[in-house]
């Protein structure tokens, strides 16, 4: 077993996600303007910007569930857009709003994850029950997950995102609207995960310290733009002594040209 | 289970995989098929009774309720599989059809599911018509072939028309514009058919809508099939053909379009 990640985690592992001018255009409006990211395997990566940056454009670009206007993208070896079936059976992914069903159990929504994901008949049942169990949710594994609370519902799609032992995770701000306890429990299960599987985690958010406690690098978006990408502590050295990571935001987003 | 994988069970093993997740929420809320079955019992019980009375119409051999019966069971198939566009938005809305279509499902497979999963509802309403319409004399047959084919046509229209209503859900994409054009087609779909008054009482004009509509073709093969001494207008072997062919164009299209309610 290797140690747990540190600051530089994985500095030659594979690249599992390599994006190259990204763009992607609505009619007028830019919402991506040539994004260029290299991801490793292993490294736990935030990406933090206002709303409207294009934080979850880039993602669902890199998901294969938007298309791009121009640039390229690979995402665990295979490029999004032509191979975007290969790349789905190798990602996981927890969008920004409850995809969990909830007039499903949590066993059945685990259920469906393991057979749209082809995971073998006779080890359905025990890796979702270890998963489930993992996470903290086998007691409620019978209950309708509409009566979960929103930290229950979101470890369970977490689980459900990760049954298939993807080499990359995105989650879309995976910790809106859950309270401090959600929030930890929610963390420590990635954390846990990643250091299981040794998945890259690719996620948004707007929470400064919640990035800074987590990810190995971050990088600042803003306008369609990538404002810095970097290990928090040097992102901080940029703007100055004592600086927060907040400042860092600040700064960065306001230096972006419109 | 053994071995490599093949990718017609794999195929199978995705596509049951959504209908059972839709099975399953049946399940948990029976609600739904309840309240559904009143409608068609209405029908049979009310609008039946009335137009029996009424000499003007040519129904066939039988009586007005043994040509209605069919007609009604068309109808109820049709009502629960045009819901199934509303609710592939509803999903988007919700967040849950992002998990179906991150996953590595082909497209088609989830489609095929749902369309699955609304045969499966009608299969239920079936079951409550025909046992409204034995106690109300309905001379049924109750032939095992005859019932297989009943079965397969009720598979085949709720897949025609939950996935035609999958498209129409791709192109107006809100629920509030679904809402508007579901009504707006519901019911020219069964007025403009042979489901509650046969093809020769019509227009020349609405005869020739009632001919390109896939509900006449569906009544029609359910009209021999189901009665005792049912007989087919246009040939049992032309409906299944014409509802085929129309499936398969409705799922080559929505299986493209599917993806795009996300964007």
């Amino acid at each position: 077993m290797t140690e747990p990640p540190e600051a530089e985690p994985s500095a030659n592992g594979p690249l599992v996600v390599e994006a190259d001018s990204v763009t992607r255009t609505f009619g007028p409006v830019v919402a991506l303007a040539g994004v260029s990211l290299n991801v490793r395997r292993g490294e736990v990566f935030a990406l933090i910007g206002p709303n409207g940056a294009g934080k979850s454009t880039l993602m669902k670009i890199l998901t294969t569930m938007q298309p791009m206007t121009s640039g390229t993208a690979r995402v665990a070896g295979f490029d999004v857009a032509r191979q975007a079936q290969d790349v789905r059976r190798r990602i996981g992914y927890v969008p920004q709003l409850l995809s969990a069903d909830g007039d499903l159990t949590g066993f059945e929504n685990m259920m469906l994850s393991a057979r749209l994901y082809l995971i073998p008949a006779e080890q359905r049942r025990r890796m979702i029950h270890e998963a489930l169990e993992r996470m903290g949710l086998h007691d409620a594994a019978g209950r309708l997950v509409r009566t979960y609370s929103g930290g229950m519902a979101r470890r369970l799609e977490i689980a459900q995102s990760t049954l298939h032992r993807p080499d990359v995770l995105f989650m879309d701000e995976p910790t809106v609207g859950l309270d401090p306890d959600g929030r930890k429990a929610v963390w420590a299960n990635v954390a846990a995960l990643q250091r299981e599987t040794g998945a890259a985690v690719i996620f948004s958010t707007h929470y400064m310290d919640e990035a800074e406690g987590v990810c190995d690098r971050l990088a600042v978006i803003a306008r369609g733009r990538l404002a810095a990408v970097g290990a928090p502590a040097e992102l901080r050295a940029r703007i100055g002594a004592g600086a927060t990571l907040d400042d860092v935001f600040t700064t960065l987003t306001e230096e972006v040209p419109a | 289970m053994t071995g490599r994988r093949n990718a017609v069970g794999d195929y199978l093993t995705q596509l049951l995989a959504v209908a059972d997740a839709e099975v399953a929420k049946l399940i948990h809320d029976p609600w739904d098929l309840v309240s559904r079955a009143v409608q068609p019992i209405l029908w049979l019980l009310l609008f039946g009774q009335v137009m029996a009375h009424v000499r003007g119409i040519a129904a066939g051999d039988g009586s007005y309720i043994d040509f209605l019966a069919p007609g009604v069971l068309a109808q109820s198939v049709l009502f629960v599989a045009i819901f199934y566009g509303l609710s592939a938005i509803w999903e988007r809305d919700l967040g849950v059809l992002h998990r179906y279509l991150v996953s590595p499902a082909p497209r088609s497979a989830l489609v095929l599911g749902k369309a699955l999963a609304s045969g499966a509802r009608g299969a239920s309403q079936g079951l409550v018509i025909y046992a409204c319409s034995a106690l109300m004399g309905v001379k049924l047959s109750l032939a095992p072939a005859n019932m297989v084919g009943v079965i397969a046509l009720i598979l085949l229209a709720s897949a025609l028309f939950s996935t035609f209503s999958l498209v129409i859900a791709c192109i107006v994409k809100t629920r509030e514009r679904f809402m508007g054009v579901g009504q707006f087609l519901t019911m020219p779909i069964f007025f403009a058919s042979n489901a509650i008054y046969p093809l020769a009482m019509m227009p020349d004009w609405l005869k020739a809508i009632a001919r390109a509509n896939p509900l006449s073709y569906e009544v029609d093969a359910l009209r021999s099939l189901m009665l005792a001494s049912g007989h087919s207008q246009f040939g049992v072997g032309t409906d299944f053909a014409v509802l085929v062919g129309c499936v398969g164009v409705l799922v080559i299209v929505a299986t493209r379009m599917y993806p795009r309610l996300t964007e």
